[in-house]
């Protein structure tokens, strides 16, 4: 977020010297080590070591077994439900995707107020609560919410129709929640391309659909594929939404984990749920770790 | 072509209706004078506001939050500060492992976290504690905070610490009279961030929650899965009053920056 203001010298004063490069003075190894040791403490106490006893817990209990891995794979409850959060995780980033691009582009594209508009509205719920916002929706989809108010009077139904803990209202939510972390990085990339690249392919005779195809597109492909990454792999663990506008009878991993801790205890079985989530997403960020650019999720182009 | 920039204002105005429509009504909502969430709301009244206000179970809600919020947002800036400049300006040994750490709590999903944390700190006895959630927080916001400090970082020139210490200044009184008040904006900014992550952040909340001592998250997460009461509207204007402050208060510190780190004239 804050990385937007920068200056186009400055950015490319960052690019060529690299993130992290040092140079000046260096300081002592021993330094770095004293600097380094709350940030190193902290992610070892607080990151790395309950991750791996949970990790630990779910093939060491009670006997060395890969048990609980088997049963959630073999139990066709627990397989459905991961099949069921891959599809509603893929639905969510398309249809962030199919909303972000063009806003993304306009963002770019306008000027004056109607940019401030825009930006503003991409931004607020950005800061504001993911409870505000599933609240929000939850309102929205009730029995005698607003949305069936208004299918009703257009005539489309004349019962209220059951549209809360549906998987259309957690998809629906979902995508609400998660649009600026698409939007954002497309907006970086767009934003970071030379305007007289679209002029130069108009003068050589393309039009504008080709100009978008062969120019602005595969130039945004970076900004493209950071946000779907982020937003496919947060939708996949994503909990908050699907606990209160989901249906127990639908669970997604997130709240089957939860169900798991809470109602039934166990907590080998639940261990090896969080495990095959975390490696599942550690992989994909791992497979796609060439083309994705974590500064891009400040805002920031460079 | 016309007609095409007029097909996607009108989509992309579609999707922005999409985005503010359930925001803008909720808001609308705190301000209703009915017991129950309907829309459009029924007179106009503060009685919400007060309930909140007056309820001592949502006081020390918000109370402990803040508490948390804050403790977050200065130990994210003093440990991501640290640690940005020793990658900044040492030897470049460390880099690897410290980039992986960085990318690791956005790559593993906050429930992972907030399940390892709560079998954790249920067996070192820091369950429910300002002390464990003020950890948890830290280290989902180190990141963006890192992020941010590291852009501002970046763009100061080293010449400008080694002139102070030819001087006689030492390494620490270069950093905090030189290169300090260069990069302060994003420091800060970067403590606004993790201030508003860790006020807001609903799922370690869930799971690191005591029976007693429940964060604000926590509780308005039981209200909307219970009784959805229009208290959650009125909490709903004063978060989003909140985080309007806080862009204000990042725009200001982006302007600042822009004038701290103009690059040197040639």
């Amino acid at each position: 977020m804050t990385g937007t203001a920068e200056t186009k010298p400055a950015a490319r004063h960052t690019a060529r010297r690299g993130f992290f490069s040092a140079e000046g003075r260096q300081l002592s190894s021993g330094g770095v080590l004293l600097l380094m040791a709350p940030f190193l403490a902290l992610m070892a106490v607080a990151f790395l070591w309950p991750l791996f006893s949970l990790l630990s817990l779910s093939v060491l209990e009670p006997q060395p077994t890969l048990e609980n891995y088997e049963r959630i794979v073999s139990n066709p409850v627990y397989a459905r439900v991961l099949v069921r959060t891959l599809l509603i995780a893929l639905m969510v980033t398309l249809l962030c995707l199919a909303m972000a691009f063009p806003v993304a582009l306009l963002m770019v594209r306008s000027k004056g107020p109607k940019s401030v508009l825009i930006t503003a509205c991409v931004v607020l719920p950005f800061w504001s609560s993911v409870l505000v916002r599933t609240a929000a929706w939850a309102i929205l989809l009730q029995r005698h919410g607003l949305i069936n108010q208004g299918l009703q009077a257009v005539g489309i139904t004349d019962q209220p129709i059951q549209l809360l803990y549906t998987r259309v209202a957690v998809i629906i939510a979902m995508a609400h929640v998660l649009l600026p972390f698409m939007v954002l990085p497309i907006y970086g990339a767009l934003r970071n391309i030379p305007t007289d690249y679209s002029r130069a392919a108009a003068i050589l005779g393309a039009g504008s659909f080709r100009t978008f195809r062969d120019v602005i597109f595969p130039l945004a492909l970076p900004g493209v594929t950071s946000g779907t990454l982020l937003v496919f792999l947060t939708a996949l663990g994503y909990f908050i939404t699907p606990a209160l506008l989901g249906s127990p009878q639908e669970m997604m991993i997130a709240t089957l984990i939860s169900q798991q801790i809470s109602g039934t205890l166990d907590w080998p079985f639940a261990a090896a749920l969080v495990s095959v989530l975390a490696i599942f997403a550690t992989l994909i960020a791992l497979i796609f770790s060439r083309v994705m650019n974590f500064n891009r999720l400040m805002g920031g182009g460079s | 072509m016309k007609g095409r920039s007029l097909f996607l204002d009108a989509y992309v105005y579609a999707v922005l209706v999409f985005i503010i429509v359930p925001i803008a009504m909720i808001l609308a909502m705190a301000f209703s004078e009915s017991t129950y969430l309907t829309f459009p709301p029924e007179g106009f009244s503060f009685r919400w506001f007060g309930e909140f206000f007056g309820s001592p179970r949502w006081m020390a809600a918000t109370r402990f939050s803040l508490a948390i919020a804050v403790c977050t947002a200065i130990a994210t800036s003093v440990i991501g500060t640290m640690a940005t400049y020793a990658m900044v300006r040492g030897s470049g040994r460390l880099r690897g492992l410290f980039q992986v750490l960085l990318i690791g709590p956005i790559v593993v999903p906050h429930i992972a976290i907030a399940v390892a944390l709560y079998l954790f700190f249920a067996k070192v006895g820091l369950s429910g504690t300002t002390f464990g959630y003020v950890m948890a927080h830290t280290v989902i916001a180190l990141p963006f905070a890192v992020f941010t400090i590291a852009a501002a970082l970046s763009r100061v020139d080293p010449a400008l610490e080694d002139a102070a210490m030819s001087c006689g200044a030492s390494r620490f009184d270069a950093f905090r009279l030189v290169t300090l008040p260069m990069i302060l904006p994003n420091v800060l900014s970067g403590a606004l961030f993790a201030f508003i992550l860790s006020f807001d952040e609903p799922v370690i909340s869930f799971f690191l929650a005591g029976i007693r001592d429940k964060t604000l998250p926590r509780m308005m997460f039981d209200d909307i899965e219970q009784n959805l009461t229009p208290t959650v509207a009125a909490i709903a204007v004063l978060l989003t009053l909140l985080s309007v402050l806080i862009l204000c208060l990042a725009g200001l510190l982006r302007s600042w920056s822009a004038r701290t780190q103009r690059p040197a004239a040639k």
